[in-house]
């Protein structure tokens, strides 16, 4: 699971209202190499909430990235880094933590299990 | 390029008439030649806009070459008067002596030898050709296009004229494209992977190209994603079957391996979740440029929702998993009806659709003898712009919905949708039991038959034995 798809998520179970991202709790983070798209990534950019990409990203090892984004002029190493962490990095196995509920969401080969329960719903 | 939706729903009804299903009775394309040769007619009029351009592989998977017309006629002697009144100002610059060129015979409805392929390139002296004969690699493709009756159509009418056309061809499809993605070949599939053509052309409705973000929600084995990858697109998936999404039949037989197996990159993120009640945080939208996918209909494969059957109906209780069961515990789903699962749908791409993203998606209509019009689920932010039916059997057909995003998402919107939706379900849906459509494509055509002598008895109802996926 990429950090893209990190931070699109939340947890849905009834009676949770927070806003805040789901904390991640890595136990194996794979790299893979993705081609470099500058307009798709300033596409992203606007969609992101940057807090949550740059605390998933130290979460799985990576602090390169500044505490808060760039204005309007993104430069290419800004770019690149935010390449980097938006999409080389691949959580393979762990957990997504819901930081009202304490619910975790297992991650396996890649793939974030996002169902609930029974009586979640 | 894009044709005018027009040609492409004719070509579409036309060519695309197998299915992976095993138990729908194959038709043969009744009127496929016919609207091919209309088609080519409908073409060479609009041809001489694009003279001057060269298209290359950028054609769309459905138009095998754009050819500017030099002449026709129904024999030869007609093809001859008609291109020596073709301008010589259009001719010559194309026929010039520092040129390479290739004569090419191409037909419909019969096959010729290689020696009357010759003989009627060689009938075409009267061209002035000054350039060298290059059959690899030549600046100027001229294709001789001959049609004719079909000598065997069973005793029934002819469905094609004896026509001749001769042009210089001025764009050309990938041809290698469909061979290579065939589903023949593919490393994973499931029984509702979607044809490679189909796929191809679902991804070229969605606009599906570089820089942009295509998702689908049922995604399966990913067989619609991995044409929008192919036409550069970044790509995304969700399905509610984690064994589909996750596990595939292996290491090296799933989802991901079906895109490697292309040398596509694979998608940028799968999950598994319930679209019904989808875990996307609350402030996201406008984040997918095209949703391309192919519902449940319940007819070979249902749909699922979150709640288990028992639950959803109220039989049982809602009901906490024991603490040590909890990892390995598969949530029970249950019935989630076409028209929720569509409602749903349309909601998601109203939401996370850029303003102008496409929907794309396949919604089956039963086949109504009294051509009475059908009517399509709506949403207020979306304007239908292309509908192409294939029809599946005598009883029923899909068509491909394809909805452009019109209006932003907002309350008063998601209210009004809502309104739509109800209004959907009761008027439009009474001839489906339920919303069930399973039940009306299986149901016997004749109540009558249910009273025969009691050797002949049929059940009435026959089984469906296939597994709900």
């Amino acid at each position: 699971m990429r950090l893209i798809m990190h931070n699109m998520l939340t947890c849905n179970i009834k009676g949770v209202i927070n806003k805040s991202p789901l904390r991640i709790e890595a136990e194996k983070v794979i790299k893979k190499e993705v081609d470099f798209n500058p307009d798709f990534l300033r596409h992203m950019l606007a969609k992101i909430e940057w807090k949550a990409l740059v605390d998933g990203a130290r979460s799985m090892g990576y602090t390169e990235l500044p505490v808060h984004a760039p204005g309007i002029e993104s430069d290419e190493p800004f770019l690149r880094k935010f390449h980097h962490a938006l999409l080389e990095l691949n959580l393979e196995e762990g957990s997504l933590v819901c930081q009202e509920s304490g619910r975790k969401f297992p991650v396996n080969k890649g793939v974030p299990n996002m169902l609930l329960h029974e009586k979640e719903v | 390029m894009s044709l005018s939706n027009g040609v492409s729903l004719s070509i579409t009804t036309t060519i695309l008439h197998s299915t992976s299903s095993t138990f729908l009775p194959k038709k043969s394309p009744k009127t496929s030649l016919k609207e091919v040769s209309m088609t080519l007619s409908y073409l060479s009029s609009f041809v001489s806009l694009f003279l001057t351009r060269k298209w290359c592989g950028s054609v769309g998977i459905l138009v095998k070459g754009m050819y500017e017309l030099w002449g026709e006629g129904t024999c030869y002697e007609e093809l001859r008067d008609s291109i020596e009144s073709f301008p010589d100002s259009r001719k010559l610059p194309f026929l010039a002596s520092d040129s390479t060129f290739r004569i090419s015979v191409e037909t419909f409805g019969k096959a010729l030898t290689f020696d009357e392929q010759r003989e009627r390139i060689n009938s075409l002296t009267y061209i002035p050709f000054e350039g060298k004969v290059n059959l690899k690699n030549a600046d100027h493709n001229f294709f001789i296009m001959e049609m004719d009756e079909s000598e065997e159509n069973n005793g029934l009418q002819p469905i094609l004229q004896r026509r001749i056309f001769f042009g210089r061809e001025v764009g050309f499809a990938d041809r290698k494209l469909l061979p290579t993605f065939q589903l023949k070949s593919r490393t994973y599939l499931g029984p509702t992977a979607m044809d490679a053509e189909m796929a191809f052309l679902m991804a070229n409705q969605a606009k599906a190209a570089s820089g942009k973000l295509v998702y689908d929600p049922f995604v399966g084995t990913g067989s619609i994603l991995v044409s929008a990858a192919r036409f550069g697109a970044m790509t995304m998936g969700a399905d509610i079957d984690i064994r589909v999404v996750r596990d595939g039949r292996g290491p090296d037989c799933n989802v991901w391996s079906n895109f490697k197996q292309y040398g596509l990159p694979t998608p940028v993120a799968l999950l598994r979740m319930d679209n019904n009640l989808p875990p996307w945080r609350s402030g996201l939208n406008e984040l997918f440029d095209a949703i391309v996918c192919d519902p449940p209909y319940g007819v070979r494969a249902g749909g699922r929702k979150s709640g288990g059957r028992k639950i959803l109906r109220g039989t049982v209780d809602p009901y906490t998993v024991p603490e040590d069961k909890r990892t390995d515990h598969i949530p029970s789903t249950g019935a989630y009806s076409l028209v929720e699962c569509v409602h749903d749908l349309l909601h998601l791409a109203a939401r996370m659709l850029v303003m102008k993203g496409r929907l794309v998606f396949f919604f089956p209509v039963l086949r109504d003898e009294n051509g009475s019009e059908v009517k399509f689920p709506e949403h207020p932010c979306f304007k239908l712009v292309a509908v192409s039916e294939q029809i599946l059997s005598s009883r029923y057909s899909r068509v491909l919905l394809t909805m452009v995003k019109v209006e932003p998402y907002s309350e008063e919107v998601e209210e009004a949708a809502r309104l739509m939706h109800v209004e959907f379900r009761e008027n439009h849906l009474k001839w489906l039991e339920k919303g069930n459509i399973h039940s009306s494509v299986f149901k016997p055509s004749d109540p009558s038959q249910v009273h025969t002598d009691s050797k002949s008895f049929k059940d009435p109802k026959p089984k469906y034995r296939g597994k709900y996926v």
